[in-house]
């Protein structure tokens, strides 16, 4: 029997970007025992990412209101929780993660049985997208915190490009951070016992759209990613 | 009874009357409503027993009287700004897990009405 993956595609104003990227996904290729289906999460766009999303054979989850990255991710999570897929796979709408990397993420998935598999730029080679010094020092920050929290050894924590098995799929659907969620969701997965794995994924620079962290806002960003990080880490489990 | 015992009672009185208006109007709920009336049913105290600030003052071992009013005020203020941060906090969830679900039902209908 086929395992069914779904890609998740959280958008928000990504009128340019989204319709590259579709138009790729048709073109890729995946392993021949999976089943791929693909999802937009419009998160309340002012331009015309909706109308643009349904030129295309893809499902579309149109957000009533703006709830940021978090929320839009999640959504797409309990759609994939509720039609009981056996994968999701966040892909940013911006082209930022290339689709024929969905594979590698797959392959690792299938080797080491991980709960959650990060597309990583900065295991391996590194080769492909190289980001700013200040985002470099940030993720050494979030490595470090990383392991005094988890004992994890992540890297790229902040890479949004990653995969999530049934069961890091159930958890996420009830409990996702809305603002900056990609450390401190790997928190929450740690503490609920659930192995993650890093592999090696070139990225590519942003096709259209802005990025969610200006400049400004990054120390905002480390403060805010700090605070919730420490707080999971001594959150009482509900679950 | 001193001029501004009776401005202060006078002013209680009307402003227990407007909330009792927003609550019949159902403008307020009433758990938050409980502060404003516990609060003024304090000053509602002090005003009628004037002696009682120095009382207390001098039972705390505060040594000026307004200095017990001012920090005694803004204690509960902050405690009751925390409060409506919580309020927020869970609206805010609320409205989260509303707009989630409203997108999700949307889907489902949109796919009943053009099956692929």
């Amino acid at each position: 029997m086929k395992e069914r993956v779904l890609l998740i595609l959280p958008c928000y104003n990504e009128e340019v970007a989204l319709p590259v990227l579709l138009t790729e996904l048709q073109h890729t290729e995946f392993p021949n025992h999976y089943q791929v289906d693909v999802v937009v999460v419009n998160d309340c766009s002012k331009d015309k990412t909706a109308q643009v999303a349904k030129q295309f054979k893809v499902a579309l989850i149109d957000l009533p209101m703006n709830l940021g990255i978090g929320g839009a991710v999640q959504t797409g999570l309990q759609y994939a929780f509720r039609n009981k897929y056996d994968y999701a796979i966040q892909l940013d709408g911006d082209g930022q993660h290339p689709p024929h990397q969905v594979a590698t993420l797959l392959a690792a998935q299938q080797q080491y049985k991980a709960d959650v598999v990060i597309g990583s730029r900065f295991v391996g080679n590194g080769e492909g997208f190289q980001s700013s010094f200040i985002r470099r020092l940030g993720i050494r920050y979030f490595h470090w915190l990383n392991r005094l929290f988890t004992g994890n050894q992540i890297f790229d924590s902040t890479s949004g490009f990653r995969l999530l098995n049934k069961r890091a799929i159930a958890l996420a659907a009830m409990h996702y951070p809305d603002e900056y969620p990609e450390p401190e969701s790997l928190i929450l997965f740690a503490k609920a016992g659930y192995s993650i794995v890093e592999v090696s994924v070139q990225m590519r620079q942003r096709q259209g759209g802005a990025s969610s962290i200006g400049s400004t806002a990054s120390i905002y960003y480390s403060l805010k990613v700090s605070l919730s990080m420490f707080f999971t880490f001594i959150r009482q489990s509900k679950y | 009874m001193v001029r501004i015992q009776i401005l202060t009672i006078v002013t209680n009185i009307l402003f227990l009357v407007y909330i009792a208006r927003l609550i019949v109007k159902g403008k307020l709920r009433e758990e938050y409503a409980i502060v404003w009336i516990v609060c003024t049913l304090f000053i509602m105290v002090f005003s009628f027993w004037r002696k009682g600030l120095d009382v207390m003052a001098h039972l705390l071992g505060v040594y000026e009287a307004p200095n017990l009013v001012f920090t005694g005020a803004i204690f509960a203020i902050l405690i009751y700004l925390l409060h409506l941060s919580i309020v927020a906090s869970k609206l805010q969830n609320n409205i989260k897990q509303l707009s989630q679900e409203i997108a999700l039902m949307k889907m489902r209908l949109d796919n009943n009405d053009n099956p692929a």
